[in-house]
């Protein structure tokens, strides 16, 4: 209900204003005015988890090597060069004369004692996954480290070049995450110079920034603030003081892009994928199960015409995914089993695994209930029952956990990792959240994930992939995408990464 | 008047023990708390480890017990989420809050008052068609609807005012009216029906038969015993408004203790939800206990019921 009001409110905002002048961005101040919508717990990257946190890090602080978001190829930031010592040994040369904005030299020992200090899981580092695969680092000189892993580790380098980012050792030693977090202090093209926790922040252009891949800041000062509600976002860029807001919904979105000459509506794809999960190990108490039967889960597959939800639902640049990976990421083999959109084929292998009548199933959703209705009325007509649910994300992982959810509509972003460990690895490994489990899946996983040749890992994952779509086990069906809206003079190309890169921004 | 009051008080104190007991119990029901906390990538040891340090293994009353006990003593815990003190949290937005709920009860009284006399004065005139119409309006349109309409025109089309935050006391004019003008009808009405009643009475009667002056005889008369329901109302409306500013907190991008609920609940943040309902309904209690002891001082009957 309350979302139908929006959208009509949206419309009215949209034609209501339309006969206004443009409104000027804060230009002549060289201030770019961003919103945010969820409130950041913490600036300290390690102890926070979203999106807008990861956005803050890339400006105020650096890793010591650098993706670039468009060749997706690694380049050394804060280090110069890197090199497999042993199988768990990686050493860095690190870059010299770089400094903190608070005047410290950047070195090993700012290394060693950002890595010994995150790698602890006492200490409490909010997504253990980024951190918990390093065990420790030494100090060979002043410019040399060495980070030792816990196991073999080949997605290292995307997880030094993505959220594992350097810290002042003696300041973060004597202020701590709550003190990083009101006072950040890094090395990156923008240092922070106020801080409203959860509510207002300010960055300033780092005028000793390094010569980084990241590029020199253009624009001078930035100023965030966070604004829950997208209509209010979209009154303050109407009224001239927002020039950038971002995950502006598609209806807004094209709403916004239709007035043409005020704004610039971009869009980009990301990585996180939509995805049905079924219960294909018979974890449920369903009985009889359906889903243990291959030819159910084809039919489930068969039955959804994915570019239709694709084209009307998310638009933009989302595509249809068949992979249980974003096709990005590394080792997301492609030559796999296609399941295109086919009811009569979803029928007739429903007939065939003994329910010609279909049958009826619960199906749980936590977010994107559109999607998840339009998923269910696919599934409708081709006999499949839902009685469908919508439940708080915390109570449907907890029921995917014990294996008590027989169907439900799923997403993963990967954390914007661009390696499919971060995906196929999470959910076909045997954890909790495994709902197929598959021995030879688990084997060949283990050995992709192990391997420190890339050729081997793409083998690997290759054979895993293509036994999971093989077996249908999931419906991967579609990619999300993000709107960028700015105002005519901002200048910005977004990422498919869904990371705000300020240091790219410019003034038109 | 005593007995009366002491009465209230225990009913209000046991009014707030079932609303925290109840929003304990269904906070637990909303999801698992251990899940919600180790976040998306936790194994199931994980989540277990989280339960147990948290202590969410324990029987629930004992949860609670542990908690009110904590709570009386003024700590509420640790957010989940910011991992700040709960108490300390709520004070920085609280005063955007309570600034908020004072500014909109002045807002509503002002105006509503002052119809309701004029539509009673003359009933059935365009004065009170108009307030008529005010009033409905008020109690049909969404708040979030409203604040969106005032922001398009005073903010976006005019250009008057700022269409969000909290950084002059421009910003809370918008918020201040969406606000008054949710509890704005009921006033109205009341006012209106009590003045009604009150211009039927013999003493209205008696006081213009002796010669008193039209304007003496509503307000020195008339208006101060009309206006003895709306002061509790109003008192009622006040408490109403400090719980329930969520939304218009959200519309204006104000960062209250409204608007910290909101995202708390969504965040599964426990022990900022708690205590922020424990406040909210204090609030709520404690207004209604002193409408209720006005009334009782005001108007005598009332201490017997």
């Amino acid at each position: 209900m309350r979302n139908a009001f929006m959208k009509t409110t949206a419309l009215a905002l949209a034609l209501s204003v339309s006969a206004t002048g443009a409104a000027l961005a804060d230009k002549a101040n060289d201030t770019l005015r961003v919103a945010y919508t969820k409130e950041l717990e913490n600036v300290d990257s390690y102890f926070n988890s979203s999106r807008e946190g990861v956005v803050l890090q890339r400006a105020v602080w650096d890793g010591l090597i650098y993706r670039d978001p468009e060749t997706n190829e690694y380049t050394g930031n804060l280090a110069t060069s890197w090199d497999w010592v042993d199988e768990k040994t990686l050493e860095l040369k690190l870059r010299e004369g770089v400094k903190f904005h608070n005047g410290d030299d950047f070195t090993a020992d700012d290394v060693v004692a950002t890595v010994n200090f995150v790698a602890k899981e006492e200490n409490g580092v909010k997504t253990q996954r980024n951190v918990n695969w390093m065990e420790s680092a030494e100090k060979i000189d002043d410019y040399t480290v060495r980070i030792k892993t816990k196991e073999v580790f080949p997605a290292a380098i995307e997880f030094l070049s993505g959220p594992v980012s350097m810290y002042p050792a003696e300041y973060y030693a004597e202020v701590g995450p709550s003190g990083m977090g009101l006072n950040p202090v890094g090395t990156g093209p923008y240092k922070v110079t106020e801080v409203v926790p959860g509510q207002h922040f300010v960055l300033e252009k780092y005028e000793d920034y390094h010569d980084s891949p990241k590029g020199q800041p253009s624009i001078g000062k930035i100023d965030i603030r966070t604004i829950p509600d997208v209509n209010t976002q979209i009154a303050e860029l109407f009224s001239g003081s927002l020039d950038l807001i971002w995950q502006v919904p598609a209806d807004q979105a094209e709403k916004l892009a239709e007035m043409g000459d005020q704004f610039t509506v971009s869009n980009e794809s990301t990585m996180r994928i939509g995805y049905l999960s079924m219960d294909a190990a018979g974890r449920s108490s369903l009985d009889p199960n359906p889903f243990k039967d291959i030819k159910v889960r084809q039919a489930i597959n068969y039955a959804i015409d994915r570019q239709a939800l694709v084209d009307n639902l998310l638009k933009g640049e989302s595509k249809v995914v068949w992979t249980p990976c974003f096709p990005s990421q590394f080792g997301c083999a492609q030559d796999v089993t296609e399941y295109s959109y086919d009811p009569e084929k979803a029928k007739e292998l429903l007939a065939e695994a003994g329910y010609p009548d279909g049958f009826t199933t619960e199906f749980y959703a936590y977010r994107d209930r559109a999607y998840a209705e339009a998923i269910s009325s696919y599934l409708n007509a081709v006999g499949i029952d839902t009685d469908f649910k919508m439940l708080q994300y915390s109570a449907l992982r907890e029921l995917n956990m014990k294996g008590e959810a027989p169907l439900s509509f799923q997403t993963w972003g990967s954390y914007s990792i661009n390696d499919a460990s971060a995906m196929v690895s999470q959910f076909f490994k045997h954890g909790s959240l495994d709902a197929t489990r598959d021995d030879q899946v688990l084997e060949w996983l283990d050995v992709a994930d192990s391997s420190t040749d890339p050729e081997k890992r793409i083998e690997f994952y290759r054979k895993a992939i293509q036994r999971i779509t093989e077996q249908a086990y999931w419906a991967p069906m579609f990619s999300y995408n993000t709107n960028y809206v700015t105002s005519k003079e901002v200048n910005y190309t977004p990422t498919a990464d869904e990371v705000l890169r300020f240091t790219t921004m410019t003034w038109n | 008047m005593l007995p009366f009051i002491l009465k209230r008080l225990g009913l209000a104190v046991l009014v707030a023990l079932t609303v925290s007991f109840i929003s304990f119990s269904l906070l637990f029901l909303s999801g698992d708390p251990a899940a919600a906390l180790a976040g998306e990538t936790a194994s199931g040891e994980d989540i277990e480890a989280v339960r147990r340090l948290y202590g969410f293994d324990r029987p629930m009353l004992v949860q609670y017990g542990e908690w009110l006990w904590q709570a009386v003593q003024g700590n509420f815990g640790e957010s989940y989420y910011f991992k700040l003190p709960v108490q300390s949290l709520i004070a920085d937005r609280l005063s955007v809050t309570m600034t908020l709920g004072v500014c909109g009860i002045t807002f509503a009284l002002l105006t509503a008052v002052p119809l309701g006399v004029a539509a009673a004065i003359r009933p059935n005139s365009i004065i009170d068609r108009v307030a008529l119409f005010l009033s409905v309006a008020g109690q049909a349109m969404p708040s979030f609807w409203f604040g969106l309409i005032l922001i398009v025109l005073f903010a976006i089309q005019l250009g008057w005012l700022p269409p969000s935050g909290a950084s002059s006391w421009r910003h809370y004019i918008m918020p201040t009216i969406v606000l008054g003008y949710y509890a704005m009808p009921a006033i109205m009405r009341l006012t209106r029906a009590g003045m009604l009643e009150v211009l039927n009475s013999d003493y209205i009667r008696t006081a213009r038969a002796k010669g008193a002056g039209e304007m003496r005889v509503m307000f020195k008369h008339a208006l101060r015993n009309a206006i003895i329901p709306v002061v509790s109302l109003a008192a009622v409306q006040m408490g109403f408004m400090l719980g329930g500013s969520i939304v218009v907190e959200s519309v204006f991008a104000l960062h209250g203790a409204g608007y910290l609920a909101w995202e708390s609940i969504a965040r599964n943040d426990l022990p900022t939800v708690q205590a922020l309902i424990l406040i909210f309904s204090m609030f709520y209690i404690v207004f209604n206990f002193l409408a209720d002891v006005l009334n009782a001082w005001l108007d005598p009957r009332m201490r017997s019921s």
